[in-house]
């Protein structure tokens, strides 16, 4: 059953070649058998069967939609009513939400059941998975290798098949990386287009949910359910939420697919750039054009980001301060013991690292040269993206300068380790949806192409993304050992 | 040396919105701890605020009212510090784009009328209570207030006493409530202020080292408070010292000033735009259709009331106080068609105190505008006299029923059938031919007598004027 894809899995439930209680039972021992990749915090067994059989219920009097009885599971990030949401940190293990986010709540109503909370870079502020409070999750491809992050149970549960699909955030490339590393389909979509309610925040400005799946069929299943404006996010967008499924099939002839040559310069793995370069063949031969473009901001994406993120998220988890719920430090002798052990001991290294970043980005006499100047970077890379998609109507790169980097290996260096997001950030600074998708194997790890598209045009990514997948099929490999 | 006080005033006046600023819970004072906290106030992991629209509607009439530039961009700011009863550990305010830029305010002195410039006034959430009594070495933090909308008025330092710093502030208080977009209450914490105080040399241009004294909630403790701190200053230059910039608490028990923090203590708050809101859009036909609904101004009308209704100025600035007491005036005065003075006499006057009596608002009169007219009409039309007025008034207070029903009722009514009072005058002048004597011998005094006899036998419902003028004829033989 777990190999089948959702569509196949939904149209198994409707001719009741099994039901959501035996899919959903499927892979909970599933779970449990690959408890090794920890790629879970949290596995809601008692409750998945329960709303597995209601959703049963739902495909027998004819109520169900395509999400209906399918197991999903939810990055740890978003909050679920009564059921522990950590953010990946020592800070919440002891939290649970008197409120579901917008996106539970939307799955929640479409019937699919989700199975736990999913592995995560600790308030997603890692690449690689290894700051988690509960370990690092591994990749299904290599156990020694990492998944990425920050959404890195997210993809290696969808990689090894412990859900159909997954919930993903992406702040700088926390959906799209892990995709790649793990050889599955990741979207971040427009900034607005899925409410950031009950997603706990780490940089409010960039920070965007979105579906990880195995192909863009089933991300574009998973966004029309996810998408759409909410009264309780004023950054939300209040446009309509177009069929995500409907253009799939659109034909790719005469599609320009724009090449930034800042992406394909030093730095870039060449086994990697090969493999990307075979991908980019295959859209030529789909009938797109292709051509070099220049996106001279590019290069300051990484500085600009590593200003207002940890700006942002400095105030952001201030709220973390052991008075009303969370970690707080045994015996507080007075109010600055309580709030300094507390958040000493209850957030992580790499956290504490861009809380102490951000505070002095924002500081008197340092706001200017910081912030302000990364605010301005920011607007030209934005300026950057929009021009360049007024010469093509997609932009497409690599998402990771290597495949999956070993456990270990960058921890003791964070510079190299941010580093491993430059293909990203640029695209939360501007905002731009951009997914992506399983584009082949160097030594037996994934590579994953980007897409990049524009303000809105996630339509359009998931048809390009579906008809490299018509006539590829990277995206259909499984891991050995999970097949 | 003479010196010369140079004060500034920021004025917090909590909005008096049903919901918070940025969540749905309600306003109310005084509910249990913690009741009228929802998830967003709590700051719990993923809410995020959602701007309530009255807040800016209120903020951009007060703007109107003190002929302020209205922003057509604003921004909301994240002030960062970390306090247990400030849930997010960042307050959000506004910095750099306040909503209310520069307008004024006129105060009279001593009949001497002075222009107060506003600098700005920006909209931000309150903090909630902390409570360190009643928790033996603990401290109980009450979030109801938490998330409260306010918006801070902050003057430019054009206040040069302590009395011009109280009339700024009661012409602001006067303001708000007029304009109904705060309640007032000062015990409550609706209202209250903090007084940045500095002294020079009188001539001196430069502005002295100021003071920031923070929280006064009172009209009283205002003037105390900047009396002293003037005086501390003044006393410490003389002697040699410096004045320090810092934040000073007053000890109304004490009357006296002391320091909270330095300036280098001072909290670096960190202020960036806050991400999770959009910046406040005020366009062309929001500022319009606010500026249409706008009510008169209390200038305006106090002006109006006295061209209008030529009444003394006393009078027009008791009923121009507030707009529910300016309302009921000239509803009376339409409602009655009596004169405006004789509505403004019975207002002031008996209403008044007997409102205050009961302590009650106007809002709440036992005696609706409909029934002090109907009173004041049978005044104006010689059904009544002043004297019977009084007792159907108060019959008034104390029932539903009209005036003319009490008139009916109690058999008020004036007496102006010249047969039934001549009938009067000439059995009392015949049981009483002594006084007759004297009088026509010339003891004026006597007159009184015969008019109190009269009245008493007509149970004070004779007409006065009719009396007074039969008597004199009759007794003049």
């Amino acid at each position: 059953m777990h190999t089948k894809t959702l569509i196949e899995l939904a149209q198994g439930l409707r001719s009741k070649e099994f039901s959501s209680v035996e899919l959903t039972q499927t892979f909970l021992d599933r779970i449990q058998k690959h408890q090794h990749l920890n790629a879970y915090i949290t596995v809601t067994e008692a409750v998945a069967l329960h709303n597995a059989q209601a959703a049963d219920t739902r495909l027998a009097n004819g109520t169900a939609g395509l999400l209906t009885g399918i197991p999903i599971a939810q990055k740890d990030i978003f909050c679920t009513l009564d059921v522990k949401t950590t953010c990946g940190s020592k800070m919440l293990d002891n939290f649970s939400a008197p409120y579901n986010a917008t996106v539970v709540e939307k799955f929640n109503q479409a019937g699919a059941v989700m199975l736990g909370k999913l592995n995560m870079d600790e308030f997603a502020m890692g690449s690689s998975n290894e700051t988690s409070y509960y370990g690092a999750v591994k990749n299904p491809w290599n156990i020694n290798s990492v998944p990425g992050g920050s959404s890195g149970g997210s993809a290696a549960a969808v990689a090894a098949r412990l859900a159909v699909c997954a919930t993903g955030t992406d702040t700088g490339g926390s959906i799209r990386q892990p995709a790649a590393l793990c050889g599955i389909t990741g979207l971040k979509p427009t900034y607005g287009r899925v409410s950031r309610y009950g997603m706990i925040a780490y940089a409010s400005s960039l920070d965007q949910g979105g579906p990880m799946a195995r192909s863009a069929e089933e991300a574009a299943i998973m966004l029309q359910t996810m998408a759409g404006f909410d009264e309780k996010d004023s950054t939300s967008v209040d446009l309509p939420v177009p069929d995500y499924c409907a253009g799939l099939n659109n034909s790719l002839a005469g599609l320009k697919i724009g090449l930034p040559k800042e992406f394909f310069g030093e730095g870039l793995n060449s086994d990697v750039a090969a493999t990307l370069e075979t991908a980019i063949n295959e859209y030529r031969k789909l009938g797109a054009e292709i051509k070099e473009i220049s996106m001279p901001n590019l290069k300051l994406a990484i500085p600009a980001y590593y200003v207002i993120a940890p700006a942002e998220c400095s105030a952001n988890l201030s709220r973390f301060d052991g008075v009303r719920y969370g970690y707080r430090c045994a015996n507080p002798v007075d109010l600055a013991d309580l709030y300094t052990r507390s958040r000493g001991e209850g957030f992580g290294k790499e956290v504490k690292r861009r809380i102490l970043m951000g505070t002095y980005a924002l500081s008197t006499g340092y706001y200017d040269a910081y912030y302000l100047k990364a605010q301005k970077i920011r607007r030209l890379i934005s300026e950057d993206f929009k021009q360049a998609l007024t010469e093509v109507d997609v932009i497409m790169g690599p998402v990771t300068p290597t495949t999956a980097f070993g456990i270990g290996e960058k921890m003791s260096n964070p510079i190299e380790m941010y580093l491993s997001d430059i293909y990203t950030i640029a695209i939360n600074l501007a905002g731009v949806p951009a997914l992506s998708i399983p584009a082949g194997f160097v030594a037996g790890m994934p590579v994953g192409l980007q897409i990049i598209g524009n303000y809105f045009a996630e339509d359009r990514l998931l048809n390009i993304a579906h008809q490299y997948q018509q006539v590829t099929d990277w995206h259909l490999h499984t891991p050995k050992g999970f097949e | 040396m003479e010196w010369e006080t140079v004060i500034g005033l920021e004025v917090h006046a909590q909005l008096a919105t049903k919901s918070k600023i940025f969540s749905g819970a309600a306003t109310a004072y005084g509910a249990e701890p913690n009741t009228q906290a929802c998830a967003v106030d709590l700051g719990l992991p993923g809410v995020l605020p959602v701007l309530n629209e009255e807040a800016v509607r209120m903020a951009v009439i007060f703007g109107m009212a003190i002929e302020a530039h209205i922003a057509p961009h604003s921004v909301f700011a994240r002030k960062n510090y970390f306090y247990p009863d400030l849930p997010k550990g960042y307050q959000i305010s506004q910095m750099d784009h306040p909503i209310v830029g520069v307008g004024h305010l006129d105060i009279d002195v001593d009949g001497i009328s002075k222009r107060i410039g506003v600098t700005r006034a920006h909209l931000e959430e309150d903090a909630g209570k902390s409570l360190h009594e009643d928790f033996h070495g603990l401290t109980g933090i009450d979030l109801n207030r938490a998330g409260t909308p306010l918006l801070e008025i902050v003057s430019e330092p054009d206040m040069r006493s302590a009395k011009e710093a109280v009339a700024y502030m009661r012409k602001l208080h006067e303001l708000v409530r007029y304009l109904g977009i705060c309640d007032g209450n000062m015990q409550e914490g609706s209202f209250r202020c903090d007084a940045n105080v500095s002294v020079r040399p009188k001539g001196q241009a430069e502005f002295g080292t100021r003071a920031e004294i923070k929280n006064i909630n009172s009209f009283k403790f205002v003037e105390k408070a900047i009396n002293h701190e003037v005086e501390r200053q003044i006393e410490l230059i003389e002697n040699g010292g410096r004045v320090v910039q810092e934040t000073r608490l007053y000890d109304s028990v004490k009357d006296e000033t002391r320091s909270m923090r330095s300036k280098e203590e001072a909290n670096d708050y960190r202020y960036f735009p806050d991400p999770d809101l959009l910046p406040v859009i005020i366009d062309e036909a929001f500022k319009a259709q606010i500026k249409a609904a706008l009510p008169e101004l209390p200038q305006a009308k106090k002006q109006r009331f006295k061209t209008q209704y030529s009444l003394d100025e006393e009078s027009v600035s008791i009923l121009t106080t507030s707009r529910p007491l300016a309302d009921y005036f000239e509803s009376v005065h339409k409602k009655s068609g009596c004169e405006a003075k004789l509505c403004a006499n019975w207002i002031t006057g008996d209403l008044s105190a007997a409102l205050n009596k009961a302590g009650l608002e106007i809002t709440d009169s036992p005696v609706s505008d409909e029934r002090l007219a109907g009173l004041l009409t049978r005044i104006s039309d010689n059904t009544i006299s002043g004297k019977i007025a009084k007792q159907v008034f108060e019959a008034l207070w104390q029932s539903t029923s009209s005036a003319d029903e009490i008139i009916a009722e109690k058999g008020l009514k004036q007496i102006t059938d010249t047969g039934a009072i001549e009938a009067i005058i000439d059995k009392i002048i015949a049981d009483n031919l002594g006084q007759v004597e004297q009088y026509r011998s010339g003891k004026d005094k006597v007159f009184a007598f015969f008019v109190g006899q009269v009245m008493k036998a007509m149970q004070g419902k004779a007409n006065p004027a009719e009396v007074n003028k039969m008597l004199k004829e009759k007794l003049q033989g």
